[in-house]
């Protein structure tokens, strides 16, 4: 005998309300990053890395700008998931673990920002 | 507030498989610095090729040399583990033997593949490399 309310079972979301969604974005950014990462760093040690002119013309051709787009916003999502992981599992104290929730939030949305901004200053100069 | 804690890590005999549940995060928690390193090196390459030759040159001293096949490890492990768990995710793979073979085939896979992203690496910034 289940104890939850019908509304409850239809949003299966647990008693915080929001752990699934969290769960599943940690898996759902997982799955894209193995392609991209995987396309990224063959890339790189194959050709891109040989010169800066080499990289520059790789990265400015449009599709790899956009892939490489996808890659940086990906990375940091689940970067920052994972980060509130961990401080969530092993930081107790609650002053310590909100000011390591807000800057990993912050450094990650900076991150993902100066990420897309060289990105696309690499496309379209 | 010193209420029993679960999991009680001390009563389980010690299998290889617990360090590499744990070394999950940590290769996790070091993509999270490598990741910071990247984006770094993105602006210095948007920046010019005079700030790209800065940061390169920052990149090739032995202790930067060290910290970046560190981190391509952390990356590749986790890439790596990181699949061995969505299987885990989809509920199969789960039984004791499995969990260690696949374990095992994790750590060996990231070994080799770190070293032939470093070797590659290395090839592609030697100097006289052909397109």
């Amino acid at each position: 005998m289940s104890l939850r309310t019908p509304l409850g079972k239809v949003l299966g979301r647990g008693s915080a309300g929001v752990g699934v969604s969290h769960w599943w974005a940690q898996r759902v950014t997982a799955v894209a990053l193995l392609p991209l990462t995987a396309w990224f760093a063959i890339s790189l040690v194959t050709h891109a890395l040989q010169s800066y002119e080499v990289m520059r013309g790789w990265l400015g051709q449009p599709y790899v700008a956009v892939l490489a787009i996808l890659l940086v916003l990906t990375l940091a999502l689940h970067s920052k998931l994972g980060v509130e992981v961990v401080v969530e599992d092993y930081v107790h104290g609650t002053g310590a673990k909100t000011t390591l929730l807000l800057l990993s939030t912050f450094v990650h949305v900076a991150a993902a920002v100066a990420a897309v901004f060289a990105i696309l200053v690499l496309a379209l100069s | 507030m010193n209420r029993p804690l679960s999991p009680h890590l001390g009563v389980y005999k010690f299998m290889y498989t617990m360090s590499l549940s744990i070394l999950h995060r940590i290769t996790g928690v070091a993509a999270t610095f490598g990741f910071l390193g990247f984006v770094w090196w993105l602006m210095a390459l948007a920046s010019g090729p005079e700030s790209y030759a800065r940061a390169m040159h920052l990149l090739s001293t032995p202790l930067a040399r060290l910290l970046l096949v560190g981190f391509t490890f952390s990356f590749v492990y986790h890439f790596c583990n990181g699949i061995r768990h969505l299987v885990w995710d989809t509920g199969r793979g789960l039984e004791r033997v499995h969990a260690r073979r696949s374990g095992l085939a994790v750590v060996i896979a990231a070994l080799l593949l770190t070293a032939l992203l470093v070797w590659l690496g290395c090839a592609a910034l030697a100097p006289g490399s052909t397109p």
